[in-house]
């Protein structure tokens, strides 16, 4: 049980903060489809870093300055996004897709350039990262993501800013009318979501094991984010409660076999494909009433309005 | 005399998005030659981006009958993802698909033995079943097609693994190699394998079969279905406004189906050329990655402006560059460095509309400007075709 928990924890925290990510883009407007691509930049930059500090500094600055430097990868990738899709007007799905191809790409050439084998294989160390209370094991993203998720609900629904990038989202040209600049406010919406995604990369990544194959990149993480996000109505605490439910799967297909389910002898393959599953029931169920920001994938054109 | 003109104007859109294209490419191998310098400068020009613009040609002739081999599967993940932009669809699901034709053509092979045509026909049909879900929930449901196909992909990619592999007793699963049974290796499959009519003995390989040209024909026929038949016209209708194709008693729904379900036929076929050509053998133990295939598909109808025709060139020429990549030496670069090139000529081609209208006011100044930034206009091209009756 605790061995679930432990899982659940380490792989719902992944998925709120990239969805969190996500949220905050498509209340500006953009569909962030690249959202997976972030995750695998973030991840590499992160443990680079944590390769490239030396064993002597202590733990939290350790943890401190690759979670700074994973963040600050991600908002720069993200800003190719934000240039194509709101300067350039491009098509979003396209070029968030573009850039998902592009970070594995990008991923496993600086991989190989600095490992020692020659493989995309990178070895770090994650104790800094780990501790535990009362024999259950967490890394810092646990209470980093309840912080972060805290300040996202603050920053959407407390504060001027929040108010108006949704507005952004919701109805860009009225935005506009009353003095807000949509561009500012939409390359802000991506440049958030670029830094809490390349986060969650680098959560995804680092707390479970020591060595990583950027060959793999983060196996679909990302697209699972946007589909909790979908689930999660783009409200804040419902991502969360949804990254958990898609969590319990997840953590699943890792212990099942030391658990009662071992007697229905399933292989991993089918509780990997369960969250998909149960995703789209549930999107089939509440597509009716979506939550989703209007104006979401269109390109603002000031000449338009 | 209005023909001639609309054709004049098709002829210009259609030279603007080659022009458009090439110049997606020179940019990114540009700035892939700026990352092979970046990584080891001493052999930048000759050991790295010479190879890479060679590419098959570098290990000729074996190296073009394996860029040929890579080129036919391309081809069609590239008009499946090309069909589905023409009508309004983006089918990032390519992959999913043509993992569940690759189960179906070698559950027809191995277990079954049929000849290769069979197998590639049960390739399409499952890969359209699993292209007409996502068309399914767009068309009842109103969600996204995009957000569908990525979970239908991991669906697919878990099922076929699970159903290959069942605990490594599957009678398809060979346990010394971790993959599928190799079709070559024994006389039982060689009506499954595509006939090569003596391709394999010209390039020196063992994979190059006429899978290439069947590629070709079917690019070809989805080219006359999309460009000259009133059933094209109806699905594109649909893609370019769904009310008013509503209004014009077009079944809207029916017809978002059928465009998935013939976008992932198609790559369902693809897998079928790729793995009745024994090209290589499906491996269930990965689990964490879909077949590149189906996003290098996005990349060729993205550079072909969805062209069915032009995606049989823009196909060969990323298999080019990748190939090209893989005769890199690795001493001194990582094979990604095309999968960045590439990579990097997505991203271009993605606000390659603005490349396009650029380059159309710089060559046809004197041009009406009515049509700068559009598409190459299928409706107008449709509605030539009727005002020609």
């Amino acid at each position: 049980m605790l061995l679930l928990i432990k899982y659940t924890l380490l792989y719902g925290i992944v998925l709120m903060l990239v969805a969190l990510g996500g949220m905050f883009s498509e209340h500006s407007g953009i569909i962030n489809i690249a959202l997976e691509g972030i995750m695998v930049i973030g991840g590499v930059a992160g443990v680079l870093t944590l390769t490239m500090l030396p064993s002597s500094m202590s733990p939290a600055l350790v943890v401190l300055i690759s979670i700074l430097v994973a963040a600050l990868a991600g908002v720069v990738y993200s800003l190719l996004l934000a240039f194509a899709s709101i300067n350039l007007k491009a098509d979003q799905t396209i070029g968030g897709t573009a850039l998902n191809l592009l970070a594995t790409a990008i991923a496993v050439v600086i991989a190989k350039y600095f490992s020692d084998s020659g493989s995309a294989k990178l070895n770090y160390s994650n104790k800094a990262f780990l501790f535990s209370i009362g024999g259950l094991e967490l890394s810092v993203f646990v209470p980093l993501g309840i912080v972060l998720l805290v300040i996202s609900y603050i920053v959407l629904y407390k504060t001027r800013f929040g108010l108006r990038l949704r507005a952004c989202g919701e109805h860009p040209q009225a935005a506009d009318s009353v003095g807000i600049n949509v561009y500012k406010m939409r390359y802000a919406g991506v440049l958030i979501s670029g830094a809490l995604g390349a986060i969650g990369g680098m959560a995804y990544i680092v707390p479970p094991v020591q060595t990583w194959n950027f060959e793999v990149g983060v196996a679909g993480a990302g697209f699972l984010a946007m589909a909790v996000m979908i689930f999660g109505q783009w409200k804040p605490f419902n991502i969360c409660a949804a990254a958990m439910f898609f969590a319990v799967f997840k953590s699943l297909a890792n212990i099942a076999d030391s658990t009662f389910l071992a007697q229905f002898h399933w292989s991993s393959n089918i509780y990997n494909m369960m969250p998909f599953i149960a995703s789209m029931i549930i999107l089939a169920f509440t597509s009716k009433n979506s939550m989703a920001p209007k104006a979401e994938g269109i390109p603002y054109d000031k000449g338009s309005r | 005399m209005k023909n001639n003109k609309l054709s004049h104007r098709v002829l210009q859109s259609s030279i603007t998005s080659v022009l458009a294209a090439l110049l997606c490419i020179v940019i990114g191998m540009a700035v892939g030659f700026l990352v092979l310098l970046a990584i080891n400068p001493a052999h930048a020009w000759g050991d790295g981006f010479v190879r890479i613009l060679k590419g098959g040609f570098y290990d000729a002739p074996y190296g073009v009958g394996k860029m040929l081999a890579n080129a036919a599967p391309l081809v069609m993940t590239g008009l499946s993802v090309g069909f589905a932009f023409k009508t309004g669809l983006f089918n990032i699901g390519a992959a999913g698909q043509y993992t569940l034709g690759a189960y179906g053509a070698l559950y027809c092979a191995i277990m079954l033995k049929l000849p290769w045509f069979v197998c590639l026909l049960v390739a399409a049909i499952l890969g359209g079943i699993w292209g007409a879900i996502p068309g399914f929930f767009k068309a009842y449901f109103n969600i996204n097609e995009v957000i569908t196909s990525i979970m239908f992909n991991w669906i697919g990619l878990y099922l076929v693994n699970e159903l290959v592999y069942q605990n490594g007793t599957g009678p398809m699963y060979d346990v010394r190699n971790t993959r599928t049974l190799n079709l070559g290796k024994s006389a039982d499959y060689a009506q499954s394998i595509i006939p090569d009519f003596g391709l394999n003995k010209l390039f020196q390989t063992n994979s190059t079969t006429i899978a290439i040209f069947l590629a070709a024909i079917v690019a070809v026929l989805i080219w006359v279905v999309l460009n000259k038949t009133t059933f094209g016209y109806e699905l594109k209708a649909v893609g370019l406004n769904k009310s008013a194709a509503r209004y014009a008693g077009i079944n809207e729904k029916k017809n978002i189906i059928l465009s998935m379900a013939i976008a992932g036929a198609l790559s369902g076929f693809g897998a079928g050329l790729f793995y009745l050509s024994n090209v290589g053998q499906w491996n269930p133990l990965n689990s964490t990655s879909l077949p590149a295939m189906g996003f290098n598909g996005i990349s060729v109808a993205l550079l072909a402006s969805s062209n069915p025709i032009g995606t049989i060139f823009s196909a060969i020429f990323i298999s080019h560059i990748s190939v090209g990549g893989t005769f890199l030496s690795t001493k001194y670069y990582p094979t990604e460095i095309a999968d960045l090139i590439s990579g990097i000529i997505i991203y271009l081609c993605a606000f390659s509309m603005l490349f396009r209208g650029k380059i159309q006011k710089m060559l046809f100044k004197n041009a009406d400007k009515t049509n700068v930034n559009a598409e190459p206009a299928p409706a107008e091209k449709a509605n030539a075709k009727k005002e020609g009756k």
